[in-house]
């Protein structure tokens, strides 16, 4: 146990390093993808605390992020900081997001993804159609990058630090609200609700807050979407979207702190990989040839090309193999190896 | 008047076409607890079926339409039931809820890749003309989508409460422990309900395909529509999905024409939420008991 966790922590510092260390070694598109993956893990970290913590299905993350990346877009567009696009897209996603939580009180599972679905289309048909506020097909242009104590985040090295500060927040509240009584609660939420119930925790108000907290994270994610990209219409924000943050979240592993990382990481970080894999192998030197062999860049750059294709095959057949995902399969087999002889207390907690 | 019957057969027909994709919603449902996210992919496949055997094997258009049928019978049916939902269904409801997203995605993305991106003309059912019916003058094409329709849900009807075979479908869906001790061959039944939503879905893909053209995104708003049509008719009864698919044609069109073209799909959307939260059994549905 202590050896793994020394483990963690050494795995843990390289990766920070690395992410901290990384937009010197990239083109400004590297560092552009880097920023997306920080933004994308912020809207799942959100929708793994509605789905993987408190078990309420949810395909309206999407929409949430699109709330927010609006709200950033014509609030700074009209002058104000994007500290005022913070506020609002909060506060909006959260109120929106508790009452979306409502359906969820009276219906469970596939009912409650079908609200949010309808929810999410509907929210979609705004964007389109009020051209007035969002300017519908044309989108909003010209979107400022923010300044922070006066210093203007304008070079892309500068609003990933940004990004990735503001994930690390992100990170931090979450890692103490799944730690607090809060989180102890929504998991008792997905595992048994009429237990939960019986036990004495508030399930009507546990649901509501899951519901506002992911919806808020995903406004917040918006916010660092629309500065990041500049312009922003309709399309990103379709029910396709919502689906994808889903499947991230259960990709990387629902319910796992470290799930959506690693699911953002697959859907985001992973098709640019393996497009521009002939220039990572340059990097590892003697290895590069077996490399090579083994994957043919021009496989690799073919996956890449059809890339939807191959990642809704990989999630059915992680599906099938393993429900809780990339973590939930290593989890598995590392405690399984540990719990020979099974320990009363641990082998409780695997049942 | 007349334009409100004009509407009126329109809606009916783009209704029965709603209601063929929603009965086998359902009955997946009811058979093995699959919540098919891909049931609109499933009516956008077999269009492109169709359009292989007429192009590259040069088939007679009906000819085309039963390769496609029997192409996605297995595909869809068969392939889609040993292949994912055998091996998901042990980890419970969400998951393979969740795995059909991810196979709506697939197919969606595969066709876009390899077939194209384009919408394909697909030949009609009937020629363009407009017959008198009430005093209005309403398309053929209609007409006819609306005959096929509600032959085939009829047809259905028959099979399942008229035959042993579809008895036994019944009481398979009803109860498959009593239905095994019965002598049910119960696995053969759920496999014919995946066989026979492949099959409707593939007729209701040969009725909306000229309609719409053949495109890879034709599914996105087809399976939200036939998701509504059986939460609005009832989740757990073939009736209430006819009942749910044809209403949900007729305000569809009546939306359209009367509302808002704009939000046009934002009325059966409203509809949905209404239902779910006020009646969330369905208007003919029964209520499920919810089990600790």
């Amino acid at each position: 146990m202590t050896r793994t966790r020394v483990l963690g922590a050494v795995a843990g510092l390289a990766i920070i390093a690395a992410l901290i260390a990384a937009p010197f070694g990239l083109k400004p598109y590297g560092i552009y993808i880097l920023t997306l993956w920080a933004v994308t893990t912020v809207a799942a970290i959100g929708l793994n605390l509605t789905l993987g913590y408190a078990g309420q299905v949810s395909l309206a993350q999407g929409a949430f992020v699109g709330i927010g990346a609006y709200a950033a877009a014509l609030l700074t567009t009209h002058g104000w900081p994007l500290g005022s696009a913070y506020v609002a897209a909060a506060v909006a996603c959260f109120a929106i997001g508790w009452l979306l939580g409502y359906p969820a009180l009276r219906v469970q599972h596939h009912y409650l993804a079908f609200v949010t679905l309808a929810f999410s289309t509907l929210l979609y048909l705004v964007f389109r159609n009020e051209e007035w506020i969002t300017g519908g097909i044309y989108g909003i242009s010209n979107i400022p990058r923010p300044s922070l104590f006066g210093y203007l985040l304008r070079t892309p090295r500068d609003f990933y630090y940004f990004c990735l500060a503001n994930l690390a927040l992100v990170s931090l509240a979450t890692w103490w609200l799944i730690r607090s009584p809060w989180g102890r609660a929504f998991v008792a939420l997905r595992e048994n609700p009429l237990r939960a119930l019986s036990l004495g925790v508030d399930t009507r108000r546990y649901t509501l807050i899951a519901f506002a907290l992911g919806a808020g994270l995903g406004g917040i994610s918006g916010v660092l979407y629309a500065p990041l990209v500049q312009y922003i219409d309709p399309t990103p924000f379709s029910l396709l979207l919502s689906l994808n943050l889903l499947l991230m979240v259960i990709v990387g592993g629902s319910g796992y702190f470290f799930g959506p990382f690693v699911g953002a990481v697959v859907a985001v970080l992973l098709p640019e990989w393996l497009q521009s894999a002939d220039k990572l192998y340059d990097a590892l030197g003697p290895f590069s040839d077996v490399l090579r062999t083994v994957l043919p860049p021009d496989a690799l750059r073919y996956v890449a090309k059809h890339y939807l294709v191959a990642y809704a095959m990989f999630v059915m057949v992680l599906l099938v193999f393993s429900p809780s995902g990339i973590i939930g399969f290593f989890d598995k087999r590392f405690t399984a190896r540990k719990i020979e002889p099974p320990a009363p207390a641990t082998a409780a907690k695997v049942a | 008047m007349a334009d409100f019957i004009q509407l009126l057969v329109a809606g009916l027909a783009t209704g029965g076409i709603y209601a063929l994709v929603a009965i086998g919603f359902t009955l997946l449902w009811q058979t093995s607890q699959t919540i098919n996210f891909a049931q609109g992919e499933f009516v956008m496949l077999p269009a492109f079926f169709m359009l292989i055997a007429l192009g590259a094997f040069g088939l007679p258009f009906w000819g085309a339409v039963v390769i496609g049928i029997i192409v996605s019978a297995v595909v869809l049916g068969v392939l889609f039931k040993r292949l994912l939902v055998d091996p998901m269904i042990r980890h419970g409801v969400l998951p393979l809820a969740i795995a059909t997203m991810a196979l709506a995605l697939f197919l969606k993305e595969a066709v876009k890749d390899f077939y194209g991106a384009e919408a394909q003309p697909f030949p009609p059912l009937a020629a363009d003309i407009n017959v008198s019916f009430l005093g209005a003058s309403v398309a053929l094409q209609s007409l006819i989508v609306l005959a096929i329709a509600l032959t085939a849900v009829i047809a259905l009807q028959l099979f399942l409460n008229r035959t042993q075979t579809g008895r036994r479908m019944q009481a398979t869906a009803q109860n498959p422990t009593v239905a095994r001790i019965l002598g049910i061959p119960v696995d053969r039944m759920i496999l014919l309900a995946f066989i026979i939503n492949a099959v409707l879905a593939a007729v209701a893909s040969a009725l909306v395909t000229p309609i719409y053209l053949a495109k890879f995104s034709n599914g996105e708003y087809l399976g939200i529509a036939a998701f509504i049509a059986a939460i609005v008719g009832g989740f757990n009864q073939v009736r209430g999905a006819i009942v749910g698919g044809l209403l949900l044609g007729v305000i569809d069109n009546f939306a359209a024409a009367y509302l808002s073209a704009q939000y046009r799909a934002a009325i059966p959307l409203l509809l949905l939420i209404v239902v779910i939260l006020f009646r969330p059994q369905g208007l003919l549905g029964r209520l499920e008991e919810r089990t600790v």
